[in-house]
């Protein structure tokens, strides 16, 4: 009884009521050439050309830097001193070493503090109002002026202390790295598994020990991603340094004296009327270039491997 | 001590052992360095604001809001004004905004509407990360020996045909707001085109299929779907870009010519708050470096603003998706 009844309806709904004229299907074709398509392909091409407009700058930065950088640099411009005014030759070893000495101290003051820190907003009490505090003061310091960090700490130590110094340019570094290693930190330690903090804490592990055996280590290649990272931005940063390090034209040989730095230099020299000076700051930013792209690359590669 | 409280449990013949004291010793320990070192950063903060406002009080006090208001920065009359160095800053930002927003947007989009190849897309994301990753001075070395050499015929045709516009009212002669504006553009293009790759990463799929089965062009989903519900992600993007290029100082203080005025147009030398600090405070007297920390205190305040404001678009759209899902 009901069987026919299906179909028949079945019928009138594929076919149409068989009263109606047949109701006529919209052309699914695709249109390449209505406004809409040309409108959505002059888009594509704009889009394409802004993204190709986009890479030219690293390139020209990277052609330039291998072309004028590249020709000054030997060994004498690693390892001599800078220049004076007309003399000839010269380098900025002392800047490398100056570079290395406060990125080293920034990075043993901010990495301790940073991990303990993301241990805490990650882990021990993420939803305090400390941690909340925290974190949404982190974010807020990475787009923190550097130079910022340079009048702070000029302030506080250069003042005091009274003199310009490798100290006090490490910690300026130091207040910079500070954001991006804890950001890092926490986002490494969150990925770390639930199931894994789980069964640590059931075999009856203090906190403490579940942090220091199980989510460290297993979180330690992102962290030391963000580690890296952090120490590429610093090595590159140079307002901060500008009034807590200064600058020097000899050796480092006390962390309480003003410090060369590869930044500062090529500051200093770029604005020269001098081609010898020019030259060396385009060795110099060669130099600092390759520094920071290898510590960008490590950062790649360590982040990579978690996968 | 607290390892009693295991004391009354049968362990004959078990090799499991309650913690130590040791163990518990090191649990405090461990946990009390933490809570010290996120309390740290709490302190440091706080510690920042307020050393650079109590530095700039004395100053604070002596030229009062004049002092934004005024256009002169003269060390020897102990005459101090930073108006033009706020109207540079914010001049030079916002065209630096526009120039990296456009292109940071457009970017975004073409890293994520499948452009590309998963691979291809990799590679060029990387590209553009370390645009990123180039240091400021470099960039400002780059300005003043290839790009500003590049403007200048460009520029000066312009000012010759074009100078009764406003924005092409001077020649370039040298370091200028231009150049200095499009470096900027270089430089915060990486964060706004990140941001709002993570903002349209965010739309879930089913939007995009769903307006793509509506039978619309790439384009119609792009500008009248994905954007939209995207928006307060890319609105995020844009305001921290903008924050970044306000406290931006190398680059700046290299190409932009450093001279106390107040211009529209794109080629006259101008100055930023920030690049004042870097180029008068190694030299500067007690008085000037009095003014000069008022100078940083009105920095401090716009980006945290800025920032603030940025951060909090971002979390209320990454709230929107969550209540979403």
């Amino acid at each position: 009884m009901s069987e026919p009844n299906l179909t028949a309806t079945a019928e009138l709904i594929a076919l149409g009521a068989p009263e109606e004229a047949p109701r006529r299907l919209p052309n699914l074709n695709r249109a390449p050439f209505e406004i809409r398509a040309l409108k959505s392909g002059f888009l594509t091409a704009l889009t394409w050309i802004a993204a190709l407009l986009a890479s030219v700058p690293l390139f020209s930065v990277i052609y330039r830097l291998a072309i004028e950088g590249g020709s000054r640099l030997d060994w004498e411009a690693l390892t001599a001193l800078p220049p004076s005014a007309f003399e000839q030759g010269g380098g900025f070893g002392n800047a490398i070493v100056g570079t290395l000495v406060m990125v080293g101290l920034a990075t043993l003051i901010s990495v301790p503090i940073g991990i303990f820190a993301a241990i805490y907003l990650a882990i021990l009490d993420p939803d305090s109002r400390l941690a909340h505090s925290v974190r949404f003061l982190s974010k807020a310091l990475t787009g923190f002026p550097s130079i910022l960090a340079g009048v702070f700490v000029y302030a506080v130590l250069v003042v005091t202390m009274k003199t310009y110094s490798a100290l006090a340019g490490g910690v300026a570094l130091a207040v910079l790295m500070l954001p991006t290693v804890v950001l890092a930190a926490e986002q490494a330690m969150m990925m770390v598994p639930k199931k894994m903090k789980d069964a640590a804490f059931g075999i009856g592990c203090t906190r403490a020990q579940v942090i220091w055996k199980v989510v460290l280590p297993t979180g330690a290649p992102g962290i030391l991603t963000g580690v890296m990272l952090a120490i590429a931005g610093a090595a590159g940063n140079s307002a901060p340094l500008l009034f807590t390090a200064l600058f020097s034209g000899y050796y480092l040989t006390s962390l309480t004296e003003p410090t060369a730095s590869l930044a500062i230099l090529i500051f200093n020299f770029s604005g020269m009327p001098y081609d010898n000076q020019i030259e060396l700051a385009w060795a110099a930013s060669l130099v600092l270039v390759m520094v920071v792209l290898v510590f960008n690359i490590l950062a790649r590669i360590i982040g990579r491997q978690k996968h | 001590m607290a390892s009693h409280h295991f004391d009354h449990v049968d362990r004959s013949g078990s090799v499991s052992g309650p913690p130590s004291a040791g163990d518990y010793a090191f649990d405090r320990g461990f946990r009390g360095i933490a809570w010290l070192s996120a309390a740290f950063i709490l302190a440091l903060v706080v510690y920042i604001v307020i050393e650079i406002g109590g530095k700039a009080l004395p100053a604070f006090s002596e030229y009062g809001f004049g002092f934004l208001t005024s256009t002169t920065w003269n060390v020897q009359t102990g005459q101090f004004g930073i108006l033009p160095e706020i109207w540079g800053t914010l001049y030079s930002s916002l065209l630096a905004l526009i120039i990296g927003g456009v292109f940071g947007v457009a970017i975004a989009i073409f890293l994520t509407q499948d452009f590309l190849h998963g691979h291809l897309a990799a590679v060029f994301r990387t590209i553009i990360e370390l645009l990123a990753a180039i240091p400021s001075v470099v960039y400002g070395l780059w300005g003043i020996y290839v790009l500003i050499p590049l403007l200048r015929p460009l520029a000066n045709w312009l000012h010759g045909e074009f100078g009764f516009i406003p924005f092409f009212g001077t020649s370039l002669s040298g370091p200028g707001l231009g150049p200095a504006a499009l470096v900027l553009a270089i430089m915060i293009l990486p964060t706004v085109a990140s941001i709002s790759v993570d903002a349209l990463h965010q739309v879930p799929y089913k939007v995009k299929e769903a307006a793509y089965g509506m039978g619309t062009t790439r384009w119609e989903a792009i500008l009248k779907v994905m954007l939209p519900t995207a928006g307060s992600g890319i609105l995020a993007a844009l305001v921290l870009g903008f924050g970044r290029a306000l406290g931006e100082t190398m680059a700046l203080a290299m190409l932009i010519g450093n001279s106390n005025q107040i211009s529209l147009s794109l080629f006259s030398p101008a100055n930023t708050l920030a690049a004042l600090l870097a180029s008068s405070f190694p030299e500067a007297g007690p008085v000037e470096v009095r003014a000069l920390m008022y100078a940083a205190l009105v920095l401090l305040a716009i980006t945290l603003i800025v920032n603030a404001i940025g951060l909090a678009v971002m979390k209320f759209a990454t709230r929107k998706f969550e209540a979403e899902r």
